[in-house]
């Protein structure tokens, strides 16, 4: 290369590493620093040593929002792909060259777009389509005489209300995707299989399964991190904050409410420090779960 | 049940005819098509409730009757959730955040990425991996600390720090993204430019950048829509004396759904939430094709 080349690498780079050492890096360094802490999140703060973990430890509704939080983490990204892979099956059961259903089009496109509406947008709708009295959607829609149910209010049906706004919004973006990988599929593989006298289900399996792998992988990494977060939802839908008496608890609710609320930021970072090595764990785990030998094409 | 059966039947023959077999498939469609509409309703049906329910004034929101027209259609609604209870305000306030963070997200994250990809020097590999390390954690674990640097920067509640952190917390996903684009692009035009005496600044801006259009866009589009739909990190960092004028649009209307339970308004809630809605719908109407495959290009690597 010729001259200049190192003062331009550095020009080039030095702006965007700032940026990223100061908030990102420089906040994940700091939170180990202050889970030691018994930091307020405004002024000084004393070293307590391991204070935070051991109370972390006793805090039942640490291990609450950490159940919620694995629930969701299994059961969403299951529902949301069972359902996607279900639709995006149909919409091209009909074979590249007839074109899909008719129809498939509109449903790509009317599926798709809760995937642009904003988490904390779809939380306020759907706040409302679970309103507890007549003037929520669903209760609106169920015959008068009905006694309105509690959705959100009621402790055994609150998280399961959360878990179905986010597959709600999530499943259209998924059946883009597999249907774009099925597309890609090539049509000889579905013909030669049916000569041999495979059933739809059979091919779905057989092939469309296996060939679709690597996206499936990619899809449970995203839906893990979706559902891991589920802040806006519980933020803005839920009663109380993660209630009705924590039923609807998870760790993003548990970190901003003891950074904010009851000013325990050292608390709080011990939160994501422990989160930190969970993810890690997960991360780990998915890789290793859902390896696979590629099937040659 | 009864399509598959007849499905294999259908394929179990000798191949037909294109045209043939296509009628042969479609009757077993049925099914099919129940299964998908009945989806599409569960999709659009909350949407439209909210539109017309924007309509409605609040005795009619709570006498039920979700799809039923509103008595009158009267635009006083918007005209409240506009200025009174400020949508205008957080609109535009999401307009110029997302404006200026995608901006510098882009030309940030497009420089960084194409010397990652492009230049061998010691660190690369470091740096590269530092970046995309970010991917792997979710914003909220670091919250606290990161309220305590914005705070120390002297730059909570302003839109500098908004923005600031908006950039940082993007460039993990577009530099990882564009790296990963940048390495497909053909060296020999690079090279021949380099030949005609073109420098690095001049190679960057007007060879690379025209011919990593298509990821340029792709990765821009994720990005937007990232930014416009956040909510944790402007709750955050927008916080203090004075903070609901410099609220971005998600958490305006989050504000006023919390406020609507108090005062029972739910009418400008939700023409709060229609005028929020409907910009995307326009949006998303012009531009499907590429949202699509700009928000899908990030999970196909």
């Amino acid at each position: 290369m010729r001259h200049g080349k190192y003062p331009f690498i550095i020009g080039f780079l030095v702006v965007p590493l700032a940026l990223y050492l100061v908030f990102v890096v420089g906040a994940y360094l700091q939170m180990f620093q202050l889970s030691l802490t018994d930091w307020s999140g405004y002024g000084g703060f004393t070293y307590i040593g391991v204070e935070n973990f051991q109370k972390l430890w006793d805090d039942s509704v640490f291990w609450i929002a950490l159940r919620h939080n694995l629930y969701l983490l299994i059961v969403m990204p299951i529902v949301t792909i069972a359902l996607a892979l279900f639709f995006a099956f149909l919409l091209n059961s009909g074979g590249k060259k007839a074109g899909g259903v008719w129809g498939s089009k509109v449903y790509r496109v009317i599926f798709f777009f809760p995937q642009l509406l904003a988490l904390a947008i779809v939380a306020v709708i759907f706040g409302r389509v679970f309103g507890s009295d007549k003037s929520g959607m669903i209760n609106g829609l169920l015959p008068q005489s009905w006694t309105p149910w509690l959705f959100l209010a009621d402790e055994r049906w609150a998280l399961t209300c959360i878990l179905v706004v986010l597959v709600w919004q999530a499943v259209g973006f998924y059946v883009v995707l597999f249907s774009a990988g099925m597309g890609s599929i090539a049509e000889e593989i579905y013909e030669a299989a049916a000569l041999d006298g495979a059933t739809k289900v059979t091919l779905f399996f057989k092939i469309t399964l296996p060939l679709l792998w690597d996206t499936l992988q990619v899809a449970w990494v995203y839906l893990g991190i979706a559902a891991f977060d589920a802040f806006a939802l519980v933020n803005i839908m839920s009663v109380n904050h993660g209630g009705p008496n924590n039923s609807t608890q998870v760790l993003s609710m548990q970190i901003y409410l003891n950074a904010f609320q009851n000013s325990q930021a050292g608390y709080a970072s011990a939160l994501g420090v422990v989160l930190f090595f969970l993810t890690l764990t997960f991360a780990a785990l998915t890789l290793r779960v859902t390896r696979r030998d590629a099937v040659a094409a | 049940m009864t399509n598959l059966a007849f499905e294999k039947s259908a394929t179990t023959t000798k191949p037909v005819p294109a045209a043939d077999r296509q009628r042969r498939i479609n009757p077993l469609n049925g099914v099919a098509h129940v299964a998908l509409f009945l989806w599409a309703l569960a999709t659009a049906g909350p949407l439209l409730w909210v539109v017309l329910a924007s309509f409605k004034n609040n005795t009619e929101i709570f006498l039920g009757k979700p799809f039923a027209l509103p008595e009158s259609f009267s635009f006083s609604t918007y005209a409240d959730a506009w200025s009174e209870a400020h949508i205008g305000q957080y609109f535009l306030n999401s307009v110029f955040v997302v404006a200026i963070s995608t901006a510098g997200t882009m030309l940030l994250g497009a420089m960084a990425a194409y010397v990652l990809a492009r230049y061998k020097f010691p660190g690369n590999r470091a740096i590269y991996y530092l970046f995309v390390s970010g991917l792997a954690f979710p914003t909220f674990m670091a919250l606290a600390p990161l309220f305590g640097i914005v705070q120390s920067l002297g730059l909570l509640n302003s839109f500098t720090g908004l923005i600031l952190v908006y950039i940082a917390y993007s460039l993990s996903f577009t530099v990882f993204f564009l790296v990963a684009f940048f390495k497909t692009l053909p060296h020999e035009i690079d090279e021949a430019a380099l030949v005609d005496g073109a420098g690095h600044l001049r190679r960057f801006f007007q060879i690379m950048m025209p011919m990593a259009k298509s990821g340029l866009i792709s990765i821009t589009i994720f990005n937007i829509v990232g930014q416009w739909n956040q909510y944790l990190l402007p709750v955050v960092i927008m916080q203090g004396a004075g903070a609901d004028s410099k609220w971005v649009l998600t958490q305006g209307i989050a504000n006023i759904s919390t406020q609507a339970g108090y005062h029972a308004e739910w009418s400008t809630l939700f023409a709060a939430l229609t005028l929020s809605i409907l910009p995307m719908i326009a949006v998303y109407a012009v531009f499907q094709r590429q949202i699509q495959a700009g928000l899908t290009a990030g999970a196909v690597k």
